[in-house]
């Protein structure tokens, strides 16, 4: 094969399983409304249990969206790798000769595309209902960048659980540490903007992060699902 | 190659089993000894700190522990990543072993560094940068533990849990980086540790015994672990079978 028709072959695998799966979940619009709903109803619970204080709010509303958003993201993972795999497709990806980076970050980019982007396009109305005093452009662009890296880390723990017959509770308790310097830079980009102050410097770490899991988590997550499809 | 010899027969579990045998009783006292001399050296004989009194004393479990509860996860994720490169059987009978006893240090250095909060700090948990990091630590360590637990196919948890330490081991030092620049950021003034950046040389040296000590008993428990797993796993298998009825047991 010529460096010419492997690298098609490469985008072909990419655009294929892209187009795939967004197509499955346009037709099943309850796997990506139901984050989106669970990002709305957690929000509202808060001032329902801290009192509706706009000042409390304020306080604690980048924060809360940040925590919120991550959870809602935690929850949509379980079902990236668990539909192709109980329908052996999952299978098939394996034994193609096309490399699974490329499958598996188109997976991952579908996945985006239908959590983390609607999820921070919600963002800025539940900043509102919080009155978050300012920042919502960094609320948009820290997400952006954050549920992207999110959902390529999570993808690592989603080919780890893929087997698991309750896999879902697992998946988040492997990566919800790893979610850790996320939640912290993302969720300090929002306050300093909140406050008026420069965000040059956690966006850029934000950014860093998803240039690392862009280039590491694909391969973590296809060694992963090597080893949990092939021995069961 | 003969100089890989020994890494290739270190693959054996049995040849391995055999060889520990005899290390242990060694190590055993060596680690039992050394806890010993330093606990009393550092309880005992060591000066009373002049800001915190004695209650600075906890270090002398603390501080080992801690060094430890790191440490741990990289020989754990070492050996996942032996396991998964040569694939070594050994090696994930290790790192399955390597798991809770770095979660129990874990968990001991969060809990002295509590008791030890009190009189310090006068508070019990602060949310301060290694406080913090220990804390995900421990969850790290929790994690690898459940995901090995739920597989019902050996080889698979072997491996999973193999990737997920490895992913860990990349995520440490950004987690470690992140909480401290989180933790500046906050800046909880009131809750700044006292003692001074240098230690004495009467505090130094039983500290140092005791490190020395804590990494000894590690191993120890780590060859107790492994050596339980091996026999776990091989039960089926004939010189297990010999050894038991040499043994006379069961």
């Amino acid at each position: 094969m010529t460096a010419e028709t492997s690298s098609r072959a490469m985008t072909g695998t990419f655009g294929a399983t892209l187009r795939r799966d967004l197509l499955l979940a346009a037709r099943h619009p309850g796997d990506w409304i139901n984050p989106l709903v669970f990002f709305l109803i957690a929000i509202s619970l808060i001032p329902l249990g801290v009192g509706p204080e706009s000042k409390v709010l304020a306080v604690l509303a980048p924060g809360v969206l940040w925590v919120m958003a991550l959870l809602a993201t935690l929850l949509s993972l379980d079902g990236l790798f668990r539909s192709d795999f109980e329908d052996g497709a999952l299978e098939q990806c394996l034994v193609s000769p096309s490399l699974l980076y490329f499958t598996v970050l188109a997976k991952v980019v579908a996945h985006w595309l239908v959590t983390g982007l609607p999820l921070t396009l919600l963002s800025p109305v539940l900043g509102l209902m919080l009155s978050l005093p300012g920042g919502y452009g960094t609320l948009c662009l820290s997400l952006l960048i954050g549920t992207a890296t999110m959902s390529l880390v999570g993808a690592v723990g989603a080919a780890l659980t893929v087997s698991l017959q309750r896999g879902g509770l697992l998946l988040s308790l492997i990566v919800m540490p790893l979610y850790v310097p996320i939640l912290i830079f993302g969720a300090s980009a929002v306050n300093d903007a909140a406050q008026g102050v420069e965000v040059g410097v956690p966006l850029a770490i934000l950014g860093a992060f998803l240039a690392l899991a862009l280039a590491l988590a694909p391969m973590a997550a296809s060694a992963a699902l090597r080893v949990c499809v092939d021995s069961d | 190659m003969a100089s890989w010899q020994w890494f290739h027969r270190l693959g054996s579990p049995r040849w391995f089993y055999e060889k520990t045998g005899g290390w242990l009783p060694w190590l055993t006292a060596v680690a039992l000894v050394l806890l010993v001399l330093g606990t009393v050296w550092g309880l005992a004989f060591s000066p009373e700190d002049f800001k915190q009194g004695n209650s600075y004393r906890i270090i002398y479990i603390h501080v080992p522990a801690a060094f430890l509860a790191l440490a741990g996860y990289y020989i754990m994720a070492v050996c996942g990543a032996v396991g998964l490169i040569w694939r070594m059987k050994l090696a994930f009978m290790v790192m399955k072993s390597a798991a809770p006893i770095g979660a129990g240090l874990t968990f001991v250095s969060l809990v002295t560094g509590a008791i030890w909060g009190k009189p310090t700090w006068g508070t019990w948990w602060a949310w301060d940068a290694r406080i913090t990091s220990m804390l995900i630590l421990f969850f790290l360590y929790l994690g690898i533990m459940a995901l090995q637990s739920a597989f019902q196919n050996r080889e698979a948890a072997d491996k999973a849990s193999a990737i997920l330490a490895l992913v860990g081991t990349v995520n440490i030092p950004i987690i470690y980086k992140s909480v401290d620049w989180w933790y500046t950021l906050h800046q909880p003034a009131t809750l700044k540790l006292t003692s001074a950046p240098t230690i004495h040389a009467s505090m130094l040296y039983p500290l140092l015994t005791m490190v020395v000590a804590f990494y000894v008993f590690y191993a120890v428990v780590l060859l107790l672990y492994t050596r339980h797993e091996i026999l776990r796993r091989e039960s089926r298998t004939g010189w297990v079978r010999e050894l038991i009825a040499k043994e006379g047991g069961l």
